[in-house]
């Protein structure tokens, strides 16, 4: 092995596919077998984390980042004039095999520009994906990408060697794809996808009844989508979102702030911020869907296209529904607990657990580590000491706001003005 | 007061609940024996560890509390904090009083502490499942060094069993002094005097071939994996605390 080409070609590579953020490696069920490498049966592990704070559990490259697409908002696009490099497959398949083995990572991650055409390049990660897992038995996590336009072949015979597959719908809405990528087309992103949804719910019901059924995507799939790039609304990186998780069963939806990479005019001008906050805003609003049992309509409508930035989703929820508060710590059921701003579902589990043996004060609740800056507000105790149930929303809000002391607080003291 | 000490082993620590339980003394303190300073008004008694009362401590724990619970309060003795076996004598107190109490019922203090600490066991856990870094030796071993801040490799076994179960490994706790060693069939518990208690300090020579050019291949993926318009350091420090920069390969300056 060459090492210093190896060199060249893994910086190029990855520095290509860092853009990607799923680094999941949980949410399999492969186990060891047959006292082969490796198994991805347990709770993913974060090997190491990047000095912006990510963090790192799959060797994430690109087999290569030559591309015949000239995507607007990707750094492989036809017209950028960087270098381009490609990974032989066998390289690939040592690269993983010796990292996995001296534990730096779960398993790989491997996606790829589009060469030649959608079919040559899925079959290439195909290859690559089953030579790790039929020559080497490696037992590791496998995240492929499914490439926009494969056909229904190839990708059932990518779920059969990957624990993950995922299709990046990268621009939230029709227009601003159209805007930014005119050669893609939505359904082409689609194609894949339904074929991979569909071989999975078959999976499953025929797992049911004939158990030696082969393993199928037992990772699930998810996408992503860059928020920033277009203008597009919180309200539409939802919607799509919650779309996506209820028509296509999708294990995640990732939301990547986009980071200026062009000068093109279509996009935002190189040196303008990573809108980190919003992207924290809406996997908050992510995680109110899958866990908390919220509705999109309830979070995100007509009236409030955009996350309030200032405070967090279900807080800026339960201001504006007060007539619902305030929630008996000592009767409420899990849904109703689930909702109060400042309690998470860790908490509820002990709230639950708790209230069997005895009924809980505000000293209970201090000590179980529930953040009652904010919930104090919003329940009822086993205590006399009740805070007046009278404020109005944005007295309440000020007064959460004056007690936090968010990182973000620069941002958004101008908003804070207009509300009083 | 009577002071109750032990030798330090989870068996030596049932074996002082017993004898709490038998001499039915009401007021006891439990203490491992290096950690006790003796004074001047306790009344101290040695329990010698003793298998038979040990198990039959733990199967009353079994019988009341379930077998997690058992598992629960070895996890909270792996800690080695001093603190720990007078809240395992508490909890099984309260355990075997109320038989309806248990390990979730949040809203007692004893619990919430042991909550906590077997919280910080089941993280340094997962760090240890994370940051341990094998080094391939001339001789086919992959060996890591690690010095954990709780006694947590017995929890990491059966995570790199299953994980490695093609090749020879060592992991090897600097701090405590044993290791456990993997060739292919078993575990077993090892102790090697010649170990080196900085970590990464195996000499060159007796790596494998290709170990560093593995190693600078994985600190160069680190590197440019990294998107510098998103820098945070205080998160990247939050997750990865400094004391752990040791394991981390990618963080060296490596200098063959």
């Amino acid at each position: 092995m060459n090492f210093d080409r190896i060199k060249e070609k893994l910086s190029i590579l990855a520095d290509a596919a860092k853009y990607d953020v799923s680094c999941s490696s949980s949410g399999s069920k492969r186990t060891n077998k047959k006292k082969g490498l490796g198994d991805s049966s347990g709770m993913g592990i974060c090997h190491t984390y990047t000095a912006d704070g990510r963090c790192v559990s799959l060797l994430k490259i690109l087999l290569t980042n030559h591309c015949i697409f000239d995507c607007a908002y990707c750094v492989t696009r036809k017209s950028n004039d960087i270098k381009r490099a490609a990974f032989k497959v066998q390289e690939v398949v040592d690269l993983t095999i010796n990292f996995y083995r001296r534990n730096y990572i779960e398993g790989l991650f491997l996606s790829s520009g589009i060469f030649k055409n959608a079919d040559y390049t899925m079959e290439r990660l195909i290859l690559v994906a089953k030579k790790l897992r039929l020559e080497e038995n490696f037992n590791g996590y496998i995240h492929l990408k499914s490439i926009p336009g494969a056909s229904d072949d190839l990708m059932y015979e990518a779920g059969l060697y990957a624990d993950r597959l995922s299709v990046n719908i990268e621009i939230p809405t029709q227009n601003g794809l159209k805007l930014l990528a005119p050669e893609k087309n939505r359904e082409d992103f689609l194609k894949p996808m339904k074929k991979v949804r569909n071989e999975i719910v078959k999976y499953k019901s025929e797992k049911k009844l004939i158990k030696s059924t082969p393993v199928y995507a037992p990772a699930g799939q998810s996408t992503q989508m860059i928020v920033g790039a277009t203008n597009e609304t919180d309200a539409q990186v939802m919607y799509t979102a919650a779309h996506l998780y209820k028509k296509y069963n999708m294990k995640r939806v990732y939301y990547s702030g986009y980071v200026p990479i062009s000068y093109d005019s279509r996009l935002p001008a190189i040196g303008t911020e990573v809108p980190m906050l919003r992207e924290n805003r809406l996997y908050q609003t992510d995680w109110l869907l899958r866990f908390y049992g919220f509705s999109i309509e309830e979070l995100l409508n007509q009236k409030h296209p955009n996350l309030d930035s200032d405070i967090d989703p279900k807080l800026s929820w339960a201001l504006r529904n007060l007539h619902l508060f305030p929630v008996d710590i000592n009767k409420a059921d899990k849904q109703q607990l689930a909702r109060i701003p400042g309690v998470g579902l860790k908490s509820v589990y002990k709230i639950l657990q708790a209230r069997k043996y005895r009924k809980l004060g505000w000293h209970h609740l201090k000590k179980m580590g529930i953040a009652l800056n904010r919930a104090q507000y919003f329940i009822l105790c086993d205590s006399r000491d009740f805070l007046k149930a009278d404020m109005s929303p944005q007295q309440i809000k000020s007064k959460i706001l004056a007690q936090g002391n968010s990182k973000y607080k620069p941002l958004f003291n101008s908003q804070l003005n207009l509300f009083e | 007061m009577k002071i109750v000490l032990f030798d330090h082993s989870f068996e030596g620590l049932l074996s002082a609940v017993f004898e709490v339980f038998h001499l039915k003394l009401k007021e006891a303190k439990l203490i491992g024996q290096n950690n006790h300073t003796a004074s001047f008004f306790d009344e101290e008694i040695w329990v010698s560890t003793d298998q038979e009362k040990a198990a039959r401590v733990a199967k009353g724990i079994v019988k009341v509390g379930g077998k997690s619970d058992l598992t629960w309060l070895y996890r909270c003795f792996l800690s080695e904090l001093a603190e720990v076996p007078q809240l395992i004598l508490e909890y099984i107190r309260q355990l075997m009083v109320d038989k309806h109490s248990g390990k979730n019922d949040f809203s007692r203090n004893v619990v919430i502490q042991l909550q906590k600490i077997n919280k910080m066991i089941g993280r340094e856990k997962h760090r240890m499942d994370a940051f341990v870094r094998f080094e391939k030796t001339a001789d086919g071993l992959y060996f890591a060094g690690i010095a954990p801040d709780f006694n947590v490799l017995p929890l990491n076994a059966k995570h790199f069993k299953n994980r490695y179960a093609d090749q020879h490994w060592c992991i090897y706790d600097v701090k405590r002094d044993y290791g456990l060693l993997y060739n292919l069939e078993s575990l077993r518990h090892v102790h090697l005097p010649s170990v080196n208690a900085n970590l990464h300090s195996t000499p060159s020579n007796l790596l494998a071939e290709d170990e560093v050019a593995y190693k600078k291949l994985w600190k160069n993926y680190f590197e440019s994996t990294n998107i510098q318009e998103r820098a945070n350091k205080k998160l990247h420090t939050q997750h990865v605390p400094k004391r752990y920069w040791k394991y981390l390969s990618e963080k060296y300056i490596l200098d063959y």
